[in-house]
C-alpha cells in the first residue's frame, strides 16, 4: 500500500476515538489498517458520513487509494480472495491470500467421475497447527465444445458450493454457462488476443472476474489495461508451459510480472497471477511422472507469486505436500507460532491418568494434543514455555530445562491433580531424564520421539509396571 | 391509424426535449412560418431535427414514415433512423484495445556469491575425476534473465558408516549396501547420479559404537577410493569428538579438497577451520537458523582462522516441509539477498540437509494418526514429494548443494534445476490442456 506510516491514515479519519471499529483510538485503528489487520471501511462513521457529505466521501476515497494493496485483490465466488499482496519477499511483511488451489473436471467426464472429483475437493482436509487445511475450488473445462453440455456440468458443479473457474475460449459456451451460474461469481477463463472482445462483453454483462491470457507480455498488459479501465477484475495468465525451455520462460514471465508490478509500480499488470500446473498432464509420458511434475510446478509457483492455480491430480499424496507448503509460505512471520503455556486436560483425565509434557511451539503442541485426542487416551498435558521452540531445539538451546519444568508444575499444581508421581517426557528430550528426576523428585518416563506413536506407547507403558505410588 | 392533433405532436416533441425551435413557430394546421431568412442553414438543421423527431413520433404511432422517403434517400435514411447500428458503433468504440508495452523492472545487485570448488583432480593435487563448483551467483536463484548463473545446484547423496534406521520408502534402495559404505557410495554415484557423496561418520558417536578416530577415517579413505566424485565428510554431531575427527579427516584426505561438515559456534570451530586451511579443504559452517550467528561464525572462520573465502560453504539449517520450512526459507532468502546487496560475511554458497524432510511423519507414516484427516495417500509417493518440495522451496531461496536420500527425489530435483537454470534447450510441444482429455 502507498501509506507508509499510520499518520498518513490517521489524518484522514474522523479522529473522534469513538471505538466503533473495535479499536480504542483512531490512531490504533490507523496502525492496524497499515498492518492490513483492519480495513478503512471498518470506520463506520466515516462510511456513513461519506454518503451525505462530499468532503467525507473524498477522504474515504483517498483512504481507500492509499491503503489499497500493491497487487489487486480479486474475489471469486462469495469470498475467496486472491492477490492483495504487498511484497516480493515474505520476511518484508507477510504474504496475505494463500495461493488458491482449483482442481479440474471436464464436461466429457462421466457423471460419476465428476461427482467423485467434486466431492473430494469439498471433503479434503488435513489437520495442521490447530486447524484444517482445505482446497479452494473447482475448474470446469469445456472439452465437449457443446454449450448445452458445458452449461449442464457447470450447473451440476455449482451445486457443490465451491468457488468455480469456467474454462473455455468459446464465448458461446461461456455465455451459456454464465446464464446458469453468473450469480455464483465464477472466474471466467480466458480472454485471449483472439476472443477478448466477446469476453469483455460477457464480463461486463454478467459482472464476473476474468482471466486474460497471453505469453506475449505486451499483449497481456494491453488486455489487462483494457479490462481494468472498465473496472473488470482481472487475473493474469502468462501461460504455463510445462517443460523444457518453456517452463524456464514461464518462471521468467511470472517473476517479471510481479517484480515490475511491485518495484516498477506498473499499475496495469498489478493483478493476481494464475499458473496452470495441469499443463504437466499434456507432456508425453507415464501418469506417475506427470503427477510428480505437476506437483513440482505447483510447488515452484506456490513459493513464487502464483496466486491461483488449476491442478489435475486429486491424489492425497500430491495434495498434502502442496497444502502444507502453502501453509508454510503464507504463515505470517510477524506472529510467533506459540500457544499459551500451562496445563491441558485431554479426554477427561482423572487422578490415575498420565502426566505428559511438551513445548509451546504451536506446531508441536497441536500435533501432540491432536494425537492424544485421537488416540482416545486421557492425560494431563503440560505445555512448557520454550519461547515457541520445538522439543529438539529447546532441549539443545536450554529453554527446555528442569528448573523451568519444576516451576511450570508448581504453577499448574499438577501434583494435586494426580495420585502418582510419573512424568512422561518426549523421546527427543530423553537426555534430560536424569536431571529432571533429580530436580522434580518424580519418576521420569521417556515417551516416543513422535507423538503419533503415543497411543501404542501408553498401551505398553501405562500404568507403569512398577506401580510406584499409583493408587487404585 | 389514430388521428393526432398538433398538440399531441408537441407533447411527443417535448419528450425529446425540443420545447421550442429557435426561429421557428408552428402555427395552426402545420403551417410553418420563418421569422428570419438569416442563417438559413441553421434553420434548415433545426427543421431537419424537428422533422426527424416528428417522423420518429409518427413511427412510434405506427406510421411507416420511412416509405415516404425511401426512394429519395434510400439507405442513408435507414442508417440514420434505425437505432441498432448506432448502438453497435458505440460499443465498438468502448472496447478498443488499449495498447501497452511491458517494460520489465531491471534489478541490479552489487554483490555476488563466492565460488567454491569441491574436489581436486590429479592436476590439482587430488585424485578426483571431476570437481564441482558451488555458488558464483550474481542474482537470485534461476533469475537467469538478470544475470547468468554459472553453477546450478549440485546434489550429494548421504552415506553412513554404519546401518541407520531409515524410512521404508528410502531403505529399500540401500538395504543391500548398508554394511559397506564404499559400496553404498558407489551405488549412489553410479545408479542414482549423485554429483557428490556425503559420508557421515556417525559410528564415532560415543553413544553408538564410539569408533576411534583413527579407525573411522579409514572409511573416508575407502570412499575416496571407491568413487571419483567430490566427497563431503560429516561427523556424528558429538561436540567434543567431531573437531578431533575432522582434523584427522583433513589429514588423511590431503589434497582432495573435501568439505568438512561441520564447524559450529558451540564446537571447536577453530580446530576444524585450521585443519581445512592447512590441508586445502573446505569447511561447512553450520548455524541454527539465525542469520546473525551465521555472520559471526563465518567471520570467525575467515578472520580468526584465516580460511580463504573460496573454502567456505554455509548451512543455515534446513527444516522440513511442515516443520519450520518457512523459517528456513526466509532465513536463507534473507542471507542471499544480503549477499547480493554486498554483505560479504554472508556471500557464500548454501548447503541444505534436505534429508531432514524424512523426519516429518507426513513423509514416512503409513497413514494419518488423526481421525479427522482425509487419507494421506501412498507414502511411496508422499515421501519423495516431501523431500522434493522441501528442496525446491529452499532452492528458490539460495541452495547450492543438496544433501538428499531418495533417488526419485534426486532425479526430479535435478531435472527441475536444469530446467529453471536454462540448461534444457528443448522446446516441448504440448497439446492444450483446456480441452484435452486425460486420465
Amino acid at each position: 500500500m502507498k501509506a507508509k506510516s499510520p499518520l498518513e491514515i490517521y489524518k484522514l479519519l474522523p479522529r473522534t476515538n469513538c471505538g466503533e471499529c473495535g479499536f480504542d483510538t483512531c490512531m490504533s485503528f490507523a496502525a492496524n489498517v497499515l498492518d492490513r489487520k483492519a480495513k478503512v471501511e471498518d470506520c463506520k462513521p466515516l462510511v456513513e458520513e461519506a454518503k451525505k457529505n462530499k468532503k467525507a466521501a473524498e477522504k474515504l476515497e483517498k483512504l481507500k487509494e492509499i491503503t489499497s494493496p500493491e497487487i489487486d485483490e480479486v474475489v471469486i465466488g462469495k469470498n475467496l480472495k486472491i492477490g492483495g499482496e504487498e511484497v516480493l519477499y515474505r520476511h518484508e511483511l507477510t504474504f496475505f491470500n494463500p495461493t488458491a488451489f482449483f482442481f479440474d473436471v471436464s464436461d466429457t467426464m462421466d457423471e460419476k467421475t465428476i461427482d467423485e472429483r467434486c466431492s473430494r475437493v469439498v471433503e479434503y482436509k488435513k489437520f495442521y497447527v490447530g486447524k484444517y487445511l482445505t482446497l479452494d475450488g473447482i475448474a470446469v473445462r469445456c472439452s465437449s465444445n457443446n454449450p448445452d453440455r458445458f452449461a449442464e456440468v457447470v450447473k451440476k458443479v455449482a451445486g457443490y458450493g465451491k468457488p468455480m473457474i469456467l474454462v473455455t475460449l468459446d464465448s458461446e459456451c461461456m455465455e451459456k454457462a454464465l446464464k446458469e451460474v453468473a450469480e455464483e461469481n465464477p472466474l471466467i477463463y480466458a480472454a485471449t488476443p483472439d476472443n477478448w472482445e466477446e469476453f469483455f462483453k460477457l464480463a461486463e454483462k454478467y459482472k464476473v472476474p476474468v482471466v486474460v491470457k497471453s505469453k506475449d507480455l505486451d499483449m497481456l498488459k494491453s488486455l489487462a489495461s483494457t479490462f481494468k479501465s472498465h473496472k473488470i477484475p482481472v487475473v493474469l495468465d502468462p501461460v504455463t508451459e510445462p517443460a523444457g525451455k518453456g517452463l524456464q520462460k514461464t518462471f521468467e514471465r511470472v517473476i517479471q510480472i510481479r517484480r515490475t508490478a511491485i518495484l516498477g509500480q506498473d499499475r496495469d499488470i498489478n493483478c493476481p497471477i494464475m499458473v496452470t500446473p495441469i499443463a504437466a498432464w499434456t507432456i508425453e509420458g507415464d501418469d506417475v511422472g506427470k503427477m510428480y511434475w505437476e506437483t513440482v510446478i505447483a510447488g515452484v509457483f506456490t513459493v513464487k507469486y502464483g496466486d491461483i492455480m488449476i491442478l489435475h491430480s486429486l491424489e492425497p499424496h500430491t495434495i498434502m505436500p502442496l497444502v502444507t507448503l502453502r501453509a508454510n509460505i503464507y504463515t505470517d512471520p510477524r506472529t510467533p507460532v506459540q500457544v499459551e503455556p500451562g496445563l491441558r486436560a485431554i479426554n477427561n483425565p482423572d487422578r490415575n491418568s498420565p502426566v505428559l509434557i511438551t513445548t509451546n511451539f504451536a506446531l508441536t503442541y497441536y500435533t501432540v494434543e491432536s494425537d492424544l485426542q485421537s488416540s482416545g487416551a486421557s492425560g494431563w498435558l503440560l505445555v512448557l514455555d520454550t519461547g515457541g521452540l520445538g522439543v529438539e531445539v529447546s532441549v539443545a538451546g536450554g529453554q527446555f530445562e528442569p528448573g523451568k519444568v519444576k516451576q511450570l508444575m508448581e504453577e499448574t499444581k499438577v501434583a494435586e491433580k494426580v495420585d502418582h508421581r510419573y512424568l512422561v517426557i518426549p523421546g527427543l528430550a530423553a537426555r534430560l531424564q536424569g536431571a529432571l528426576e533429580d530436580e522434580l523428585g518424580w519418576k521420569v518416563l521417556v515417551g516416543p520421539t513422535d507423538s503419533g506413536r503415543l497411543k501404542a506407547w501408553l498401551e505398553q507403558n501405562w500404568p507403569p509396571k512398577d506401580g510406584v505410588k499409583v493408587k487404585g | 391509424m389514430p388521428k393526432i392533433t398538433l398538440e399531441d405532436l408537441l407533447k411527443l416533441l417535448s419528450k425529446y426535449e425540443i420545447k421550442e425551435l429557435e426561429g421557428v413557430k408552428i402555427e395552426g394546421d402545420i403551417e410553418i412560418e420563418f421569422e428570419s431568412t438569416q442563417n438559413m442553414q441553421a434553420i434548415g438543421m433545426e427543421l431537419g431535427m424537428a422533422a426527424y423527431h416528428l417522423a420518429r413520433a409518427a413511427m412510434m404511432l405506427g406510421f411507416p414514415v420511412q416509405q415516404l422517403f425511401a426512394q429519395e434517400y434510400g439507405q442513408l435514411y435507414q442508417s440514420q433512423l434505425q437505432p441498432q447500428p448506432q448502438l453497435k458503433q458505440k460499443v465498438e468504440e468502448v472496447i478498443k484495445l488499449i495498447e501497452k508495452k511491458f517494460e520489465p523492472y531491471r534489478e541490479e545487485w552489487s554483490g555476488y556469491v563466492e565460488e567454491v570448488q569441491l574436489g581436486a583432480t590429479q592436476k590439482e593435487g587430488g585424485t578426483r575425476k571431476y570437481t564441482i563448483k558451488l555458488g558464483g551467483e550474481k542474482s537470485l536463484p534461476f533469475y537467469i534473465f538478470d544475470a547468468p548463473q554459472p553453477n546450478l545446484p549440485s546434489v550429494s547423496i548421504d552415506v553412513f558408516d554404519r546401518p541407520v534406521p531409515l524410512p521404508k520408502t528410502v531403505r529399500v534402495y540401500y538395504e543391500d549396501v548398508m554394511e559397506h559404505p564404499d559400496e553404498w557410495a558407489k551405488k549412489v554415484v553410479k545408479e542414482f547420479k549423485a554429483d557428490a557423496v556425503t559420508i557421515h561418520l556417525i559410528s564415532t558417536d560415543p553413544l553408538l559404537d564410539d569408533t576411534p578416530v583413527h579407525e573411522a577415517v579409514k572409511t573416508v579413505e575407502d570412499v575416496l577410493q571407491a568413487v571419483k566424485c567430490p566427497v563431503i565428510v560429516g561427523g556424528s554431531g558429538n561436540k567434543e569428538k567431531d573437531p578431533v575427527l575432522l582434523e584427522k579427516v583433513a589429514e588423511v584426505a590431503e589434497g582432495e579438497r573435501v568439505l568438512l561438515a561441520s564447524a559450529t559456534l558451540d564446537t571447536d570451530w577453530e580446530r576444524v577451520g585450521k585443519a581445512a586451511k592447512e590441508h586445502g579443504h573446505c569447511v561447512l559452517a553450520w548455524t541454527q537458523m539465525d542469520i546473525n550467528s551465521q555472520r559471526t561464525l563465518n567471520r570467525y572462520l575467515l578472520k580468526r582462522v584465516g580460511l580463504p573465502r573460496d573454502s567456505l560453504v554455509m548451512d543455515p539449517t534446513t527444516a522440513a516441509l511442515g516443520y519450520g520450512l518457512d523459517y528456513a526459507y526466509s532465513n536463507m532468502e534473507r542471507a542471499r539477498l544480503a549477499a547480493l546487496k554486498g554483505d560479504e560475511d554472508l556471500a557464500f554458497p548454501v548447503s541444505s540437509g534436505t534429508t531432514n524432510a524424512w523426519g516429518a511423519r507426513e513423509a514416512w507414516m503409513k497413514e494419518s494418526p488423526l481421525e479427522g484427516d482425509y487419507s494421506w495417500g501412498m507414502r511411496e509417493h508422499r515421501g519423495p514429494l516431501w523431500e522434493i518440495l522441501t528442496g525446491l522451496t529452499l532452492s528458490l531461496a539460495a541452495v547450492d548443494i543438496f544433501m538428499m536420500m531418495h533417488p526419485v527425489s534426486v532425479a526430479t530435483l535435478k531435472e527441475l534445476m536444469q530446467t529453471l537454470g536454462g540448461r534444457k534447450d528443448v522446446e516441448v510441444e504440448c497439446e492444450d490442456w483446456i480441452t484435452a482429455e486425460f486420465s
